[in-house]
């Protein structure tokens, strides 16, 4: 399968991208996405895509996804000036507020949105997995609010590392299964969360959490992602008084950023994707998918990913859970190909350095996911002054306790510096 | 003939012996690549048909034991590339092999390289379980070319229709999955397996294989009234882990 796009057909995919005619029939992104899962699970996506496609923009099923965002979620969330960091870093930064909305970040806009198709697809019980165990909370609080019961697959690793998420989630509801096998992050707690929903594909939904995976996902996410971009693009001209030049957003799977980049696409606006650097540029190093990946397939989408020579999928590392992942939505790395979209990395101690400044600076703690965006766009204002910059805050740090509190001297020296 | 022929002909030759196919599962070079030849060669002795799966990272249509065997696999350096070259050396076996592979190590290996290597060692076809029918038009042309098979999974929950549609379009063999799951469970065998394998076989062309959840004599009898062949999978692979002896505990089973 190819990946690389001639200057003409790069021109011709974004161009239908904007116009809204991707994915294809076939759940391409030009080259990317499609469909490989078993086919046991076959009919189930069939059913989820006539869903999808039945009820997504259908008027009932908008009135009310767009009340819950309202009423229940807290929308629309703020767009936040940044004075004291825009004054250090000589840039005028925004930041649109997904921490604020209902359990502290951006996942529940498709949580909650996933959890009223699967009410409307008659589903009997919900699963879902999560690495920081923000869309764990988000999928346990949706399916309470529609009464649906609900399993959340979490790694072993990141159960320990997010530990206030784990606690939240039985709170809400939902039963926790900690994933013993693979690398015992997220990739395992998707792979598992697959096995289970092959036991009974018609009576579970599998509500995923991010903009990846086989088709329809990528573009359900994407269109329940898409209103944070939405509000972002009016508040930024009444608030801001006009469209930023620049645009950053975290990318573990990709969705909050494909929700904030995705309407914004047609503007004149750089949009830079941050992954996780993680400690070095080795192989097993980092998470940074689009910067050092090839194309291949897993979990069900042809899309860039992290691998060795024989097709193997590599173990990642990254200090924020939700950014811990050998792949990526593609989506993103068609808007890689085609360059609209730069994709840059952040280090863990980069991240874990503007976590604290943003503390210091705007009384925001963000999480270490949300960091990484942060570190990326500290380092572009130094070389662009005066420029007008949007940070998507995808979510609160609150949860990232047990990990910050294994850093408290650095942090300090950082801080002091 | 093409080689996927040679497949359905072993099938076909157990039958007129008025026995099901036996179609053993290994994970190719466990528990010790040392051992992969002979292992094959010992089981190739029983087995009609042998089926090598090649281990991958992320065996998503997999349970415990077929988990725990490629990841040990994979840590002992196995690789398509060793597959080929280990099956190279040994020579011909005489029983027709099928390849189970996930799809991202043969687009990593490159497909035409992949059907010729195969053509080579006596693979005769392959079952790629997250390769549904909607995508594997690139892969059955590059085996096609050279002569080789893509086996097509159904299950219980496939739709009528696309039952057809797969049974048409697969070669060897029709691999019907008998549970609505993953390989590996001890749950037992599905009381409408009978309805379910006489149904897939009324619409196949070709013989019938079943496979996951077959653990003993009792569910290959069970199997055999209703398919032409039983594959065994993860019930093999556990007795290659405790390290006792494939090639007896295949004979409990049946075989040539
Ligand atoms: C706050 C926050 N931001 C970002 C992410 C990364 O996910 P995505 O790339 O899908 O937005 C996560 C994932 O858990 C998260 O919790």
């Amino acid at each position: 399968m190819k990946s690389q796009l001639g200057a003409d057909e790069a021109r011709f995919l974004l161009e239908a991208q904007i116009n809204g005619e991707l994915p294809d029939e076939r759940g391409r992104f030009g080259p990317f996405g499609g469909r490989y899962v078993p086919e046991t699970l076959v009919p189930a996506f069939e059913r989820l895509e006539e869903g999808v496609r039945r009820y997504l923009h259908d008027r009932e099923f908008q009135h009310d996804y767009r009340r819950e965002l309202r009423e229940w979620v807290g929308r629309p969330t703020a767009l936040s000036h940044a004075p004291q960091l825009s004054e250090r870093w000589g840039t005028d930064v925004w930041l649109k507020r997904e921490d604020l909305a209902h359990t502290g970040a951006h996942k529940i806009n498709n949580a909650i949105g996933q959890a009223l198709l699967a009410k409307r697809l008659g589903a009997k019980r919900v699963i879902a997995e999560t690495g920081a165990g923000q869309h764990g909370v988000a999928s346990a609080a949706a399916c309470a609010r529609v009464g649906l019961p609900c399993s959340v697959y979490m790694g072993a690793v990141d159960i320990e590392r997010q530990a206030p998420n784990v606690d939240r989630m039985n709170r809400l509801g939902a039963e926790v299964v900690a994933v013993e096998t693979g690398d015992k992050t997220l990739r395992a707690a998707i792979d598992e969360a697959l096995r289970n929903w092959v036991t009974d594909p018609s009576g579970i939904y599998y509500l995923l959490g991010s903009a990846v995976g086989a088709h329809p996902y990528p573009y359900l996410v994407r269109e329940l992602q898409s209103v944070i971009g939405l509000e972002a693009r009016q508040q930024m001209i009444s608030q801001a008084g006009g469209l930023p030049d620049v645009v950053f957003a975290c990318v573990g799977g990709g969705s909050n950023a494909i929700g904030l980049f995705y309407p914004l696409l047609a503007d004149d606006i750089e949009l830079v994707g941050v992954e996780a650097g993680g400690t070095g540029d080795g192989l097993g190093e980092n998470a940074a998918t689009l910067a050092t990946g090839t194309p291949g397939v897993l979990q069900g989408s042809y899309t860039m990913i992290l691998q060795d020579g024989d097709g193997q999928v590599q173990e990642t590392h990254s200090i924020s859970a939700g950014l811990d992942y050998s792949g990526v939505g593609p989506e993103h790395a068609l808007l890689q190909a085609t360059g609209r979209v730069r994709y840059v990395s952040a280090s863990d101690d980069e991240s874990l350095a503007a976590l604290e400044e943003l503390c210091e600076t705007e009384g925001i703690l963000t999480a270490l996911e949300t960091s990484h965006a942060y570190a990326a766009a500290r380092k572009w204002s130094q070389e662009n002054p005066g420029k007008r910059v949007l940070i998507g805050n995808s979510g609160r740090g609150d949860k990232d306790m047990p990990t910050l509190t294994k850093y408290p001297a650095r942090i300090r020296t950082h801080a002091r510096a | 003939m093409p080689a996927h022929e040679r497949l359905t002909a072993a099938i076909v030759t157990a039958n007129d012996d008025n026995r099901p196919a036996l179609v053993p599962f290994i994970t190719a070079g466990y528990p010790e690549p040392g051992e992969f030849i002979n292992t094959l060669r010992a089981i190739a002795e029983v087995g009609d048909v042998i089926e090598l799966g090649i281990p991958f990272s992320d065996p998503m249509a997999d349970g415990m034991t077929i988990q725990r065997s490629s990841y040990v696999a994979l840590q002992e350096g196995v690789s398509l590339e060793w597959i080929f070259g280990e099956l190279e050396m040994a020579g011909v076996l005489g029983t027709p092999l099928v390849m189970m592979s996930y799809l991202n190590p043969l687009l990593a290996f490159g497909y035409e390289r992949l059907a010729e290597r195969a053509r080579a060692t006596g693979v005769c076809a392959f079952i790629v379980p997250d390769l549904p029918y909607e995508e594997c038009e690139e892969l059955r042309q590059a085996l096609e070319k050279e002569g080789l098979g893509l086996i097509q999974l159904v299950t219980p929950a496939t739709p009528r229709e696309r039952l057809k549609m797969l049974c048409d379009a697969s070669r060897g063999f029709v691999y019907a999955v008998t549970i609505t799951g993953i390989t590996g469970g001890d749950a037992g065998l599905p009381d409408d397996l009978a309805d379910y394998l006489d149904d897939v076989a009324s619409v196949a062309e070709i013989p019938v294989c079943a496979g996951f959840g077959i653990r003993g004599p009792d569910d290959v009898a069970n199997v055999a009234r209703h398919a032409a062949g039983a594959i065994v999978g993860s019930a093999l692979v556990e007795v290659l882990e405790e390290g006792r002896d494939p090639k007896a505990f295949l004979r409990t089973l049946g075989g040539k």
